[in-house]
């Protein structure tokens, strides 16, 4: 194992996929000369050249439509997208053309393109920038949708999206940048679909992903001190996902608890909600919490983005009450 | 192929794109096809001049308008009426419908019912052919109406900035939807095109010898690594929006001159004149036989099962 930083292990994913397969190039604004807005694509352009690594004008429309284009008729493309909010302007060409492809074709096309994408959720962005807008990707069939949590499950999981046969929307969190974890020096791919479960417990289920998934952890150690034994599911994938782990654990705790920065009305915990009330509504012993942002745009001041997203104690706070109100029955 | 033989494979291609868009009226009108189907009759010109410049590895998109596009690329006319029928045999298995023809075969990456979205996956191909050195060309067709999306303006920059082998294909019939051009567009594409830097050109749509040799040009222009190229064809589209569309905006005075610049008929008395008369009426009769033998063959398929509904969501 290695410790690397968040960025640097996204850096390295493409780096070593660009290596091994000649036909995966980058495209985007800035990911070129300029080494990426936040240097995630450093050195790329120096090692792989202005053929496989280019700088565009910013036309998002046009960058989602180049991607697909170019991964159906043998390229794969990575194309960054440099906000998540962005996808606004791009959404057409990925919802209704990239994502269609494969079924309007007759399955006689693939699309295998990867749209990386950052979460400004957390850092001061503010509401163009700071949106987390995964739901609305992962509604839409034809789409993979991940958002890895630490340095590994990033590395991991885009050398998986790149080999993937499917357009992936790969967000990445700006709250995580600089965070350093321990990755495997050897190649590892994580899988596209697989939930991880960093933390085992018996009391309580906190399902959560990407940048929110530290404070998930943190709500865990916190209630372990108050003498609650609380699991963590890290989903990693959102489309698919990984309904299995879900259940199996909220089968095991009795008790749910979903947490994402996103807000809450037909946000991920609606849906994860809604899964485990209809396979595992015997098993529940408490009513399903989510702890979401609220439901405004996101600020930019961080005294209004500590009262705007879950917190740490937030979580622990839904997670006292769940197993409060199981005691109490 | 001697300049006869290239107006005569002109002809034959209108004749079958005419056919195909009479064959599938026919089918809707007798209440045979779901769905809506938007006709490009009066525009065969535009279709067969430039897709009979290609090679079956250089890449189209099309728009909702787009049967003959298809027909002129090598699409099998059996499959797409199959498509048309909902029928497991179609281009998308029965699903998507009239509007979303793709084959890698012919090389159609696909019809799209997004107006301005038919640029995305051209570029993209371009990109690819510029990228893998295969050499191919890639053309979006769009009507003048998508001229006011933004995509327009995206994919011209970005396509003439790289060079990338691309023809960019205006089909102006005049008419967005219901509305008259004049009432949609403030300036001209070409303008557009050339604010861009691209090589712009306005043809005669209804002259598909005019047509391919523009066509020609283009792809030789593209193939070469000189970049992508604008042609805006004038043309008129001879029926409604859709079928069924009253069009209660335009006159019949109007429509009826429009029809009297036939594509089919400029290119046959040309023909005709020199000395070909002969053959067309059996090259009319034979794409005719064709394309009927293709829907009779297609209305026998077999529905859409619903088992189909979640094969091809994603490749494996």
């Amino acid at each position: 194992m290695k410790e690397l930083k968040y960025w640097r292990a996204i850096n390295e994913a493409m780096a070593e996929e660009m290596e091994r397969d000649e036909s995966v190039v980058l495209i985007g604004e800035d990911v070129g000369r300029p080494g990426g807005p936040y240097i995630a694509t450093k050195g790329l352009y120096d090692r792989f050249g202005p053929t496989r690594v280019r700088d565009t004008p910013i036309s998002e429309s046009t960058l989602i439509g180049l991607a697909t284009g170019g991964s159906m008729v043998g390229l794969r493309v990575i194309v960054e997208i440099m906000f998540l909010d962005f996808l606004t302007l791009a959404a057409d060409q990925l919802v209704n053309h990239a994502a269609k492809v494969r079924s309007v074709s007759g399955g006689a096309f693939e699309v295998p393109m990867v749209m990386r994408t950052m979460c400004g959720a957390g850092k001061n962005t503010g509401p163009q920038h700071g949106q987390s807008l995964e739901s609305w990707v992962a509604h839409i069939p034809g789409l993979k949708v991940v958002w890895p949590s630490n340095p590994a499950d990033a590395k991991g999981l885009l050398k998986a999206a790149v080999r993937d046969p499917n357009p992936v929307v790969f967000i990445e969190s700006l709250q995580l940048w600089a965070s350093r974890g321990e990755v495997p020096e050897e190649e590892t791919l994580v899988p596209i679909g697989a939930a991880a479960v960093p933390r085992e417990g018996g009391d309580v289920t906190i399902v959560s992903w990407g940048g929110a998934t530290p404070r998930a952890l943190e709500a865990a150690e916190a209630l372990d001190s108050r003498g609650v034994d609380a699991e963590v599911v890290d989903l990693r994938s959102l489309a698919p996902l990984d309904e299995e782990t879900i259940l199996g654990s909220v089968a095991k705790t009795g008790r749910l608890v979903v947490v994402h920065d996103a807000v809450r009305p037909f946000g991920g915990g609606a849906e994860i909600a809604a899964l485990v009330a209809e396979r595992r509504f015997d098993h529940l012993k408490a009513p399903v919490r989510r702890v979401t942002s609220q439901f405004a745009p996101v600020p930019f001041p961080p005294q209004l983005e500590d009262a705007y997203y879950p917190g740490t104690n937030d979580v622990v706070d839904a997670c006292l009450a769940s197993v409060g109100e199981a005691a109490a029955r | 192929m001697s300049n006869t033989d290239t107006a005569l494979e002109l002809y034959r291609l209108m004749c079958e794109i005419r056919a195909f868009e009479e064959e599938g009226e026919r089918l809707l009108r007798a209440g045979r096809l779901a769905g809506n189907l938007h006709l490009s009759l009066g525009q065969e010109a535009v279709a067969a001049g430039v897709c009979s410049a290609l090679a079956a590895t250089d890449h189209i998109t099309t728009t909702h308008r787009g049967h003959g596009h298809c027909v002129a690329k090598g699409g099998d006319p059996e499959r797409m009426f199959a498509e048309l029928f909902g029928h497991a045999d179609g281009y998308s298995k029965g699903r998507a419908g009239s509007m979303h023809i793709a084959d890698p075969d012919s090389g159609i990456l696909g019809a799209t019912a997004i107006v301005g979205g038919s640029f995305g996956m051209a570029i993209g191909a371009a990109f690819g052919a510029q990228v893998l050195g295969t050499g191919a060309v890639a053309v979006a067709f769009f009507g003048e109406g998508a001229s006011a999306e933004g995509t327009l303006h995206e994919a011209l920059n970005l396509a003439a900035l790289w060079k990338l082998p691309m023809v960019f294909c205006c089909e102006n019939n005049q008419y967005a939807e219901m509305t008259h051009v004049r009432e949609h567009i403030s300036g001209s594409i070409r303008a557009i095109a050339a604010a861009h830097d691209l090589a712009a050109e306005e043809i005669d749509g209804n002259d598909a010898v005019a047509v391919r040799e523009a066509a020609d040009a283009a792809v030789a222009r593209a193939r070469a690594g000189e970049g992508p190229t604008l042609l805006e064809c004038m043309t008129y589209r001879w029926s409604g929006h859709y079928v069924g569309d009253p069009e209660s905006y335009r006159d019949p005075e109007e429509v009826a001159a429009g029809k009297a610049a036939d594509p089919i008929a400029l290119l046959g008395e040309r023909l005709a004149a020199g000395g070909e008369g002969e053959r067309l009426e059996e090259i009319r009769e034979a794409a005719n036989r064709r394309i009927a033998e293709a829907a009779d063959r297609a209305a026998g398929g077999q529905p859409a099962s619903p088992d189909l509904l979640l094969a091809d969501v994603y490749a494996s």
